[in-house]
């Protein structure tokens, strides 16, 4: 087997033009990964620039309305930019001013990953170019002017579904174009090694802080960890550190769309099947003859036809289970949280919640739950104002 | 000898085109192949579309978005491959991404190449380090994975063009296929590199669109890739473009013809 392997998926399958620019990466990333200086930098700007610790907050309100186990949410929303995404960016964004590349480029679903490295190429002083899908850039237009704020160009990306995987796509197409020069800061745990292992470790800083602080506050492990999945950096970041503990069990949550038996879904694990795409070996949405499907979410940064190559793994060998919830759910989850503790959440992380108002009430109150809460909702504010038919004008 | 290397021996330096299968239907594409076959096209490398084509510029995308929509799929091509092939013996080659092999199955796939006549396989996707994706499952069946050689492989062009089947297939440009003014790379040095290693032919690909870049990527290897320049024949003039395709590669590969004298 090739290198950066989890169980069959993984690898790196891209073309040859950028087959220097990763070796050179994974090369860095071996070089810096447990460099302490390094490492004491990244936690230097996780610590004081993107305000980490992140809270892990007890949601009393909700734990007591469900009725069942009691429910912590791991406060990612709080984080400078608003999700999970800036811990990634600032390690990439570190790793390429190390490696001495002046030039970043990303792709952004939703646009939090886009702002996160708009936010961290404004801080290290880099050039950055984000794609996005032309219906992305619809659906989320404040985050587009924002990473204009932050002076980051955004390339409206026109072909296929005009969606996340379409913006990857360009991504790949332009670093195609200009590798030596350019980094390309991608978002999720997907793509070809190292990206997958690099994201990772640039995340999995979140489980580690939720087994401190419920060591502090319960003095023990949680029963459940429940995440958001669409590439899976939020999920995996918040699995990583439990994967070795065998009575933590761990749930991914995807989105279903309209429905799971509805083609309108980007659940890749209920629907998908083994393929090779986007440099990786994984699970992904397509047809019988491997055309990759086009993929709908109500949330732009679940809208992928595929997941990394280690949740495939996770879910190969049981350690993971994957769910699906359906836009409906998530945004009856979305209105919930935000009538019952205060917090308007991603519509991305919606969907961890909404599986989370299923399984808890079936739990006893001994039992302890961690939602990990992606991202903040105000962004989604005009598309959830949309679905459910009020009109917004600004 | 089999048919690609039958086509090197015969014509000194090779005009080799590319058409996207189905773009606008198969039917226009049979004829597209006999036409180029005629002007003077040594190997015809065919498209088999792609929904998410990553190492392919905006006219070789449009061109599979257009021939997915007209219905074509790797069955269809199949069954174009075998008509063609009562017909002519000029070398096929698919052109398409690791995922509508690894979906329709390795091994399938490769056994209906040999079974309906294809001699080689293009796959962008693949790399040196994943190339036991394809080799064990394409070698019984005497099908070329040919290897491709970009102007960033330096240290790995002699590794890459040591087990190259077929021909090498030498990028001219750094970035997706589509035409380009000028090729700044130096591709005599690259070329130079190859043939330290390599036991087949190699050509120049990406960017090529006039007669003059053909003759001179010709010459510094052993023929001239286009692509995107035809294609874009072809979207412009649909079910009539085999007569405009037919006096522009006759003009190609007479430039390339001239690269061997």
């Amino acid at each position: 087997m090739t290198k950066g392997r989890y169980g069959i998926h993984g690898g790196q399958y891209l073309p040859e033009t950028l087959m220097n620019a990763v070796l050179e990466l994974e090369e860095a990333y071996e070089h810096y990964r447990n460099d302490p200086d390094f490492l004491a930098e990244l936690h230097r700007l996780y610590r004081e620039y993107a305000n980490r610790p992140s809270l892990l907050y007890y949601a009393k309100k909700m734990t007591e309305d469900l009725g069942g186990c009691k429910i912590y949410l791991k406060r990612e929303d709080l984080n400078h930019t608003g999700a999970h995404k800036i811990n990634n960016v600032l390690g990439q964004i570190l790793l390429a001013k190390k490696m001495g590349k002046k030039r970043v480029i990303a792709e952004t679903g939703a646009g939090q990953h886009g702002v996160a490295t708009a936010t961290g190429a404004a801080l290290m002083n880099m050039e950055c170019v984000v794609y996005m899908g032309s219906e992305d850039c619809e659906r989320q237009k404040l985050n587009v002017f924002r990473m204009q704020l932050l002076g980051a160009e955004v390339v409206p990306v026109e072909s296929g579904t005009g969606t996340l995987k379409d913006a990857v796509n360009e991504a790949l197409r332009v670093w195609t174009a200009r590798c030596e020069d350019t980094f390309y800061v991608l978002g999720s745990c997907m793509g070809p090694h190292p990206y997958p292992a690099m994201v990772r470790d640039f995340q999995k800083v979140i489980g580690e802080e939720i087994r401190a602080q419920l060591q502090e506050k319960e003095g023990r492990l949680p029963d459940y960890v429940l995440a958001c999945v669409g590439g899976g950096s939020n999920a995996i970041g918040a699995f990583y550190d439990f994967i070795k503990e065998p009575e933590v069990k761990l749930i991914g949550v995807e989105a279903a769309g309209l429905g799971v038996d509805d083609p309108k879904n980007a659940a890749t694990i209920s629907n998908g099947s083994l393929g090779i795409f986007h440099g990786m070996k994984s699970y992904f949405l397509q047809d019988e003859y491997g055309q990759i499907a086009p993929v709908y979410s109500i949330s732009a940064g679940l809208d992928y036809p595929g997941i990394g190559p280690e949740h495939a793994h996770l879910h190969d060998i049981g350690r993971v289970q994957y769910v699906p919830a359906t836009d409906a759910e998530a945004v009856e989850a979305f209105n919930y949280l935000s009538k019952t503790e205060g917090i308007i959440p991603a519509v991305e992380s919606a969907h961890a919640v909404a599986h989370a108002m299923k399984l808890a009430p079936t739990l006893p109150k001994d039992k302890i739950m961690v939602i990990n809460l992606s991202g903040r909702g105000d962004k989604d504010v005009a598309a959830i104002a949309r679905y459910m038919g009020v009109d917004l004008h600004e | 000898m089999n048919r690609i290397e039958a086509a090197f021996a015969k014509q000194k330096k090779v005009f080799i085109g590319f058409i996207t299968a189905g773009d606008p239907t198969l039917a226009v594409t049979k004829e597209l192949v006999l036409t180029m076959e005629k002007a003077g096209c040594g190997i015809v490398e065919l498209g088999i579309p792609f929904s998410d084509p990553v190492a392919e510029g905006i006219v070789v995308q449009r061109a599979d978005t257009r021939a997915l929509a007209a219905g074509t799929t790797t069955d269809k091509i199949f069954d174009l491959v075998a008509e063609l092939r009562k017909e002519t013996q000029v070398p096929l080659v698919f052109l398409t991404y690791a995922n509508p092999i690894y979906t329709y199955g390795a091994d399938r796939f490769f056994a209906k190449c040999e079974e309906t006549g294809v001699d080689g396989v293009i796959i962008p996707d693949i790399p040196y380090e994943e190339r036991e994706e394809m080799l064990p499952y394409s070698r019984p069946h005497h099908v070329a994975v040919v290897p491709l050689v970009a102007p960033t492989s330096r240290d790995r062009i002699q590794k890459i063009s040591a087990v190259a089947e077929g021909y090498v297939y030498l990028v001219s440009s750094l970035g997706v296929t589509g035409v380009r003014e000028n090729i700044t790379t130096d591709m005599e040095a690259i070329v130079k590199e190859v043939r330290k290693t390599a036991k087949v032919p190699c050509a120049v690909g990406f960017g090529i669109s006039t007669p003059e870049q053909a003759k001179k990527m010709a010459a510094a290897s052993d023929g001239a890739i286009v692509g995107s320049a035809i294609v874009k024949i072809v979207e412009a003039h649909g079910e009539d473009s085999p007569r405009y395709v037919y006096d522009y590669v006759k003009e190609m590969a007479a430039a390339v013809r001239e690269a061997a004298k």
